[in-house]
């Protein structure tokens, strides 16, 4: 069937995922589909292998009794194998779920028992036991199939299996009826764009996760604009190290790899991906803010422990590359000694840097999810790593807004993607109207309804404005921006984002709508704060006792009084200068439920856990006694208690307009 | 659907510890340093397969039973008798070499060096090629480097340390190198593995990662491991079989659960006026 249609483009034939496996196992056949670090050594999948892969796997998964339209939940970190279900699934029509893998048990009930789960695929013990433990709350689960079959030789096989045993019964049933290859192949010749392709399920910041449904077109469609956009082709590398069940690495690392035929790499695990980063070299590359930052702190840690002339010429050439990197990269005019200059500091620092990152082959980076510190995006950009903004969300495929090459900023999410029209409403909500709109919320139709107009727009719950370039701004979510007594207004995220910049600062979360001022409550971060303790002999036994430890709360303070500065002048902000602040003797965590599984905050459930803090912040107490439970990774619980102190902090008088205090 | 329960049951099949053959035997051991008597007529067994915990009060001679084990102690009355072979006086590296291997109370490993290293060495008995066709790498040696290599790559596998592969263990936090050390014994492919206070000095998480490498290396490479330690919790969950010293007389030994009620070893822990 490839054969009648080999051409890209809009092809009618094109129009599934398993279809377009087949297109790429004939016409990228020998090139890199997959790889996967086996006992320090990258194994490599090429395409055509990555069909033979998916084929025996899925007739496995059929001879099981899986059946067209059924769910299948796929639980566990990025490996090949987890891929390979996707299509397999797909290619018999059914609807590939992902979960997310760091999920406790109890979270897991809904999502698999709302999706109602006829198979589960999972990576290793961990997941099973995790499954195994709310079996009979899901009373539509068949069969479950694992990947690492380390630990499990003991567990009852009745309807268990390994995934190597499963693609064995599919291989064994080829040899002996081979026919049921052309079989597959009508399997998925009876797919088609409007099917089904998966089920997303949102981590939601509010009430249970919602099951976001989109079909291949979505997928494919969408994956096709950005590949062209940026001109990703089949020779891209990238890593996939994010969520499976997260949209974004699902269209990155399956929708569009399938599309344009490149190749995708597994890290060997988790805590190994900036290695494995490094060995691979992608390409193609997206971050969340937090990694960047993290990534940088690390740098400016090192750096700080490097000997005297490392640091010099760190010092001296990070001051050229702040001067002139990012007009280099954007090829903008800039004078020959700056030129030449560049150069040196590329061949003995910059270079060197990226390859330390592990972004030396980098075409593309992108980075979306949260506000980038304008710091530390130019700080990436000078080194002359291409990193750019995105602007997106699970519902509309990914993409609403993607900055093009040249048109590079901190504050801007950049123009409309490809295909895709954005309004904004009266109240500052984004709207928009793409191919890539979801079809549904899986067996929500009020959530739907709440958030799909009939005429196909999209609320995005985000507030925002286009700004003089046609660039769209985010500032905050819609129903987050609030206004203090007084009037004026107070968009927490704006303010939390402006501290968060700060290296010593992790986490914040600021309070004001409907109060007489801004108060906050700030997480420090234990890999600077301590480097720094370390570095100046402060001792400290635990995280609780180094956030209440008097400098750090001087060095916070410090902080909070540069951005009550730097409010003060900006006339619309001025009035949301932090009166008060104090250092949480905790790290918020999404195991205690105070940030969703993609690591933001939980205002609503902070707000109500702590709620004799926020008190304390507003009675004017210089301290206040906490007591709050803690989640180990086990599940186990434990107590925190202690006094945490308060700061009073001095505002400053908003900066009038000159003629007015000439007049005065 | 039909109702079949996936349960982790164990199968039926797996003996008891008492039924099956015995790995090793100590017999009438007794040893003194000058006029302290460390053990005193001590007698048990260690059983293939099956998990052995040697516990009791500080002082019991329960580090110095291991080290007659290994043969670094050499008990002056006595005998050990290791797969049916009979001997008195033995050398570390006879011991070693032999199948058994061992982790120590306070971490002794090649701080300046890699994880991947500090296992190698581990490997050092098992190497055949000389020095000198190491150094050269080639042909021989080049194979029989990549064939270690391989054994030493499946136990970071196994142990989850895949991320301190290159990171000098120096560097690493006390849990990790406690597993770099575990992985170090297991490079020896021992029958064997004597661990002594596998867990001291570590955090809630760390022992759970540490109960749950025991129990695999116990259950995956069928590895028969006599361990010494403090936790209680950890001691009755983990093991078949417990021993118990105190002044280096056996006071006890069974099931956790009939230690646990033997009044001896409730004495012998709470302390009791004589």
């Amino acid at each position: 069937m490839e054969g009648r249609n080999p051409s890209r483009g809009p092809g009618l034939e094109l129009d599934t995922l398993p279809k377009l496996l087949l297109r790429n196992a004939k016409r990228f056949a020998l090139r890199p589909a997959y790889r996967e670090k086996d006992l320090g050594i990258w194994q490599t999948w090429t395409w055509s292998q990555v069909l033979d892969e998916v084929r025996a796997f899925a007739i496995g998964l059929h001879l099981l009794g899986l059946k067209r339209g059924e769910t299948v939940a796929i639980i566990g970190d990025n490996r090949p194998q987890l891929y390979w279900s996707f299509a397999a699934a797909q290619s018999l029509g059914a609807i590939p779920v992902p979960v997310y893998q760091d999920s406790v048990a109890a979270e897991m009930v809904f999502v698999l028992s709302h999706a109602e789960i006829a198979f589960a695929v999972v990576e290793d013990q961990e997941q099973v036991d995790k499954v195994l433990s709310i079996n009979d709350q899901l009373p539509t689960l068949r069969h479950m199939i694992y990947e690492d079959p380390r630990g499990l030789k003991k567990y009852d096989h009745t309807r268990l299996h390994a995934f190597a045993d499963v693609q064995d019964l599919g291989r064994k049933e080829l040899k002996s009826n081979p026919s049921i290859a052309d079989w597959w192949l009508d399997e998925i010749a009876q797919g088609k764009g409007s099917d089904t392709s998966v089920i997303l399920y949102t981590s939601g910041t509010t009430g249970q996760p919602k099951g976001v449904v989109l079909s291949h077109e979505n997928l494919i469609r969408t994956a096709r604009n950005a590949n062209q956009f940026d001109n990703l082709t089949e020779k891209e590398e990238i890593i996939a190290y994010l969520p499976m069940a997260w949209v974004g690495d699902h269209i990155f690392s399956y929708a569009q790899a399938y599309e344009a035929g490149f190749c995708v790499s597994c890290p060997e695990s988790l805590e190994t991906t900036v290695t494995d980063r490094r060995e691979i070299g992608p390409t193609f590359f997206f971050g969340p803010p937090r990694r960047f930052e993290a990534a940088l702190t690390d740098i400016f840690v090192r750096m700080e422990d490097a000997s005297r002339p490392k640091r010099w010429m760190f010092d001296k050439f990070m001051a050229i590359a702040r001067r002139c990197g990012e007009q280099i990269l954007e090829g903008k005019p800039v004078s020959l000694s700056d030129r030449i200059l560049y150069w040196i500091g590329d061949k003995f620092v910059y270079g060197p840097l990226r390859n330390q990152l592990g972004l030396s082959r980098l075409k593309i980076g992108y980075t979306a999810g949260e506000a980038i510190g304008p710091e530390v995006f130019k700080f990436y950009r000078s080194l002359g790593i291409n990193l750019k903004q995105l602007y997106g969300q699970t519902e509309a495929t990914v993409y609403v807004t993607m900055q093009p090459d040249g048109e590079i900023s901190a504050e801007s999410v950049g123009p409309p993607a490809p295909e895709v029209e954005i309004k904004i409403a009266d109240n500052g909500e984004v709207l928009f109207r793409s191919p890539g709109v979801f079809q549904c919320y899986y067996k929500n139709e009020e959530a739907t309804a709440a958030v799909k107009t009939p005429d196909g727009w999209v609320r995005t719950g985000d507030a925002g404005f286009f700004d003089s370039r046609g660039h769209l701004v985010i500032i905050d979510r819609a129903k987050d921006v609030g206004r203090l007594k007084d009037g004026s207004l107070f968009a927490p995220k704006y303010l939390e984002n402006k501290l968060k910049f700060f290296p010593e600062i992790k986490e914040a979360v600021a309070f004001g709508d409907g109060r007489d001022y801004v108060a906050m409550f700030v997480n420090i971060d234990l890999v600077s704060v301590g480097s720094w303790a370390e570095r100046n002999n402060v001792t400290y036994a635990s995280y609780q006792e180094l956030a209440a430890h008097p400098e750090v709360y001087a060095m916070v303070e410090k902080r909070v009084d540069e951005i009550n500065q730097m409010l003060a002048k900006e006339p619309k902000m001025a009035s949301s200068q932090i009166r008060r602040f104090l250092i949480l003797p905790k790290e918020l965590d999404a195991d205690d439920g105070e940030l969703t599984r993609t690591q933001k905050v939980r205002r609503g459930f902070i707000a109500q856990r702590y709620a004799p803090l926020i008190q304390a912040l507003y009675d004017g107490s210089k301290d206040c006694f906490v007591r709050t439970e803690v989640t180990f990774e086990d599940g186990r619980k434990g107590t925190i208690e202690g006094y945490v102190r308060i700061v009073d902090m001095t505002t400053y008088e908003p900066a009038m307009p000159a003629l007015k205090e000439a007049a005065e | 659907m039909t109702a079949v329960a996936m349960t982790l049951d164990r199968p039926a099949a797996v003996p008891k510890a008492e039924e099956r053959e015995i790995l090793l035997s100590v017999e009438n051991v007794s040893l003194s340093f000058g006029g302290v008597k460390a053990i005193r007529d001590v007698s048990f067994d260690i059983r293939k397969g099956e998990i052995r915990a040697i516990i009791g009060p500080n002082g019991a001679g329960k580090t110095s039973m291991l080290n007659v084990i290994n043969g670094f102690y050499h008990p002056q009355e006595g005998t050990i008798t290791f797969k049916g072979q009979r001997r008195h006086r033995m050398a570390p590296y006879i011991a070693a070499s032999q199948g058994i291997a061992r982790t120590f109370q306070n971490v002794a490993l090649f701080k300046g060096m890699s994880t991947l290293d500090n296992i190698m060495t581990g490997r050092t008995l098992k190497m055949r090629t000389g020095i000198l066709g190491q150094a050269v790498y080639w042909g021989w040696s080049q194979k029989e480097e990549i064939r270690h290599r391989e054994v030493v790559e499946r136990i970071i596998d196994f142990l989850e340390i895949e991320h301190i592969r290159k990171t000098p263990v120096g560097k690493l936090p006390y849990g990790l190198q406690k597993r770099v050390e575990l992985g170090r014994a297991l490079a020896m492919e021992p029958e064997l593995l004597l661990l002594d206070e596998p867990m001291a000095g570590m955090n809630l998480e760390e022992k759970q990662d540490m109960c749950r490498f025991i129990l695999d290396v116990n259950d995956q490479l069928g590895t028969t491991i006599a361990l010494i330690e403090h936790d209680m919790g950890v001691v009755m969950d983990l093991s078949d079989r417990v021993v118990v010293l105190d002044h280096g007389v056996k006071i006890a030994d069974g099931t956790p659960d009939e230690v646990q009620r033997n009044q001896n070893v409730i004495d012998a822990y709470l302390g009791v006026t004589r």
